[in-house]
């Protein structure tokens, strides 16, 4: 039976067993809309801005193992998805994007709503495709899901012109794919790993660095293990947490720019480093010339050979997909029988105390003004560290990674790579439909949410509960720091005057407002919002303006050159 | 140092500008980039000369590989490997220049490909530095016109590129 492209498309979305699609109609893909509606298999989420469908669906994808939809109308419907793309793409967050395009011939003819969707993206997607033909529909999204989950995973974008959808071709969904260019390495080479292996038995002062790629190759378990075994300290990035337990008592705390004390010092000086899944980031290790003034042995683990020796020379690389790499390595571990030596672990372990004796997030309580740490270790507690929670970018989103002790993997979701302000209350859309009864949490800046406060709209007519606890500083408090710290307190542009009242605007959309200014209430708000819990509940913190995030490494200095706190500046 | 890379991609629109859009992004740098379809019409092949510290074609040629149109890439200059460019170049030929412009190009095996009361124009292949030697060899005041391919490599003896 012949069916038309737009059908085909969404056959194949089905095929995919997938639930939800996040969008925006708009002319190009009014045929496709057509077809969403004539069925009840995929659904269909109408966001109020397209960057917000796209960071909806990238969320749905970081805090389940499944691959996340958008579909956006050609023009201004990919312009504006775009920032969406860039931020799920610098992240590694498998997605398939579907564009309407016009109509072929009208292709290169500035048409109405034309723009050049493949080359506007293409520095930000993993892969794209124009489709030319209906009979290619299929198979090109079959790839498509295939390339974004596969190898490192990444954003793939699929643009078909209207006249595609329109036209009509037989439907058969390929079972599998082959592609002679695309054969992503899974097994790591055997000799590495062994060398690995022997490395890490023969460490004195082993140390743990594990990143996204824990998270995103669902490879906590035999991280655990491997933690475990080996006896060592073990550290996350910040899209790593969660990666390990951060209870635990052999976790040190997230490392790099705002890492715990302990974190910092373990990385540099270790004598043997294994990079599992993280990518040796620029806020991560600081200056790299100052990292590699200490001599240690670096194994890395990463799928993609170009995170490999990019900014830090290492001496075993291991390319491969982590789960069967950390195979690899805990059966060697268990045939040996042979443990890093008792002894010198010890020692290790005594030194990491010590660091870590120095309570690096300890922080001035007050009976006066509200500390934003407060509020996160608050909700920490009364979600008794168990829910997903979003975060905008900020300073508020290092106190959550900071303070929010994240047990398990997928529910900790921001924006690292590309740092987006405005990912907070669309990630927690996306979340909470993947997730629907879980308590999802938004920790979010007056800034930031700013930036995506429309979709409080969408919120409501997917009754979807968030509890956002926006830390009102009334600053752009990132920038307001960097601005105090290295501007001579020059704060241009960082101020937020004119800020709308929150709780109201809140109830304007039709959710609860709660506006908090007293220590004393923090607590109460919290429980309040979370006995609520077919309520979205907006919670306006105000907190104290002048607050900083430490420890802090400044750029281009070293990962130990830490400032602690505002004694240190 | 100077590398030359190359490239088995797919023949499809669009390839090419993944490469250029790659070299431009991550700030690489590139001398000249060739391209063309192979015996096999669904593959091209390309030859990119690149200049950069061991690392930078490091990280080059795994971001090649990352693409997902590219099939192979060989950097071929860490083995014995033959380059050749073609160019044309047009010379303003008249009275006794049009003789010593004829031996010039006859001492580099160039060929006179057309002619006209005043000018010629040469064929010339080889690799760069001949190339340049014989733009160097002739008065350049003479020099009307020229346009080169850029470099296409192929490895020397049993080294092949193919699927
Ligand atoms: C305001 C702000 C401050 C920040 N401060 C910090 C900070 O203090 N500390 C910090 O850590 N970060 C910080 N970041 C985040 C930082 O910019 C990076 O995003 C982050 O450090 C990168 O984390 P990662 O190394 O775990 O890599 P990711 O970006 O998570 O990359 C994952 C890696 O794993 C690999 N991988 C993926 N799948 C697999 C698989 N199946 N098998 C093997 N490997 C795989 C990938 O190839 C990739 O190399 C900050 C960001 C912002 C916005
Ligand atoms: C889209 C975007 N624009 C600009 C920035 C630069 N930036 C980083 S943090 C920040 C301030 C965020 O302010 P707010 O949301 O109030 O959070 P706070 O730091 O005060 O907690 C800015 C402007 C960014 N990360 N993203
Ligand atoms: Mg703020």
């Amino acid at each position: 039976m012949l069916l038309t492209g737009a059908e085909i498309v969404v056959r194949c979305l089905a095929e995919e067993k997938v639930e939800y699609v996040f969008g925006y109609p708009g002319g190009a893909v009014l045929y496709l809309y057509d077809e969403l509606f004539k069925q009840d298999k995929v659904r269909h989420v109408l966001v109020r801005h397209e960057q917000a469908a796209l960071h909806a669906a990238d969320a749905y994808s970081r805090s389940t193992e499944r691959v996340g939809v958008a579909l956006v109308t050609s023009g201004p419907g990919v312009t504006n998805a775009v920032t969406g793309i860039a931020t799920a793409y610098m992240d590694s967050i498998p997605m398939v994007i579907i564009t309407g395009q016009v109509p072929t011939a009208a292709i290169g003819q500035d048409a109405f709503q034309e723009c050049d969707t493949v080359g506007i993206t293409r520095p930000c997607v993993k892969h794209n495709f124009l489709v030319k033909d209906v009979k290619d529909i299929a198979p090109t999204i079959k790839k498509a899901f295939f390339i974004a989950k596969t190898g490192r995973p990444g954003p793939v974008l699929v643009d078909i012109p209207k006249d595609i959808t329109m036209a009509k071709a037989e439907f058969d969904y390929p079972k599998s794919v082959t592609m002679r260019s695309y054969n992503p390495i899974t097994k790591g080479h055997q000799g590495q790993i062994k060398k690995a292996v022997q490395l890490l038995l023969e460490a004195k002062r082993p140390m743990i660095y594990a990143g996204g790629g824990v998270v995103l190759s669902d490879a906590s378990d035999k991280l655990a293990k491997l933690v475990r075994t080996l006896g060592a300290p073990c550290t996350n990035t910040l899209m790593g947490l969660g990666a390990y337990p951060a209870t635990d008592k052999q976790f040190v705390g997230m490392l790099g720019m705002h890492g715990n004390y302990e974190a910092n010092m373990a990385m540099q000086y270790c004598d043997v480093l294994i990079a599992v899944g993280a990518r040796f980031d620029d806020r991560v290790i600081g200056n790299p010339a100052d990292f590699a003034r200490v001599a240690r042995k670096i194994i890395h683990i990463d799928i993609d050979p170009s995170s490999i020796s990019k900014r830090v020379k290492v001496d075993v690389p291991i390319v491969g997909n982590l789960p069967d790499v950390l195979d690899d390595i805990l059966r060697l571990l268990e045939a040996s029988g042979d443990r890093p030596d008792k002894e010198s672990l010890a020692e290790w372990w005594k030194q990491i105390e010590e660091w870590r004796s120095r309570d690096c997030l300890k922080y001035k309580h007050s009976d006066e003004v509200i500390k934003p740490q407060f509020v996160v270790e608050k909700l920490w507690e009364i979600t008794k560290g168990d829910a997903f929670v979003t975060s905008d970018v900020g300073q508020h989103q290092m106190w959550a990674a900071q303070y929010y002790k994240f047990d398990k993997p997928r529910r900790w979701l921001n924006s690292g790579g590309l740092g987006t302000m405005g990912v907070g209350i669309p990630y927690g859309i996306g979340v909470q439909l993947a997730h629907p009864g879980s308590p999802v949490a938004v920790i979010t800046g007056e800034g930031s949410v700013q930036m995506n406060i429309q979709e409080l709209s969408t919120c409501k007519q997917y009754r979807i509960p968030l509890k956002i606890c926006s830390l009102n500083n009334r600053y752009l408090g990132m920038v307001r720091q960097w601005q105090e710290f290295i501007h001579g307190n020059r704060y241009s542009e960082s101020y937020m005057d004119s800020l709308p009242d929150f709780a109201k605007l809140a109830e304007a959309y039709g959710h609860v407002g709660l506006r908090v200014e007293k220590p004393g209430d923090v607590e109460g708000a919290l429980r309040e919002a979370f006995k609520r819990k077919n309520d979205l509940v907006f919670i306006d913190f105000q907190v104290d303006p002048t607050e900083n995030v430490y420890p802090m490494v400044m750029g281009g200095k070293g990962l130990t050159d830490m400032i602690l706190s505002a004694e240190d500046l | 140092m100077r590398h030359v890379i190359s490239v088995l991609i797919e023949n499809e629109a669009g390839a090419l500008s993944r490469v250029s859009g790659l070299f431009s992004a991550r700030g690489y740098n590139i001398e000249s980039l060739t391209v063309a379809p192979t015996e096999d019409g669904s593959l091209s092949r390309m030859t990119i000369i690149s200049t950069g510290s061991d690392d930078i074609i490091e990280q080059i040629t795994k971001q090649l590989n990352k693409l997902i149109e590219v099939v192979k890439v060989v950097d071929l200059s860490e083995a014995a490997h033959i380059e050749r460019e073609l160019m044309l170049i047009k010379v303003r030929a008249t009275g006794k220049d049009r003789e010593e412009l004829k031996r010039v190009a006859d001492i580099f095996r160039g060929r006179i490909i057309d002619v006209t009361d005043s000018t010629y124009v040469i064929e010339l292949t080889g690799n760069t530095a001949k190339i340049e030697s014989f733009v160097g060899a002739i008065d350049s005041s003479l020099i009307l016109e020229t346009v080169r391919t850029g470099v296409a490599g192929i490895g020397r003896g049993d080294r092949i590129l193919r699927l």
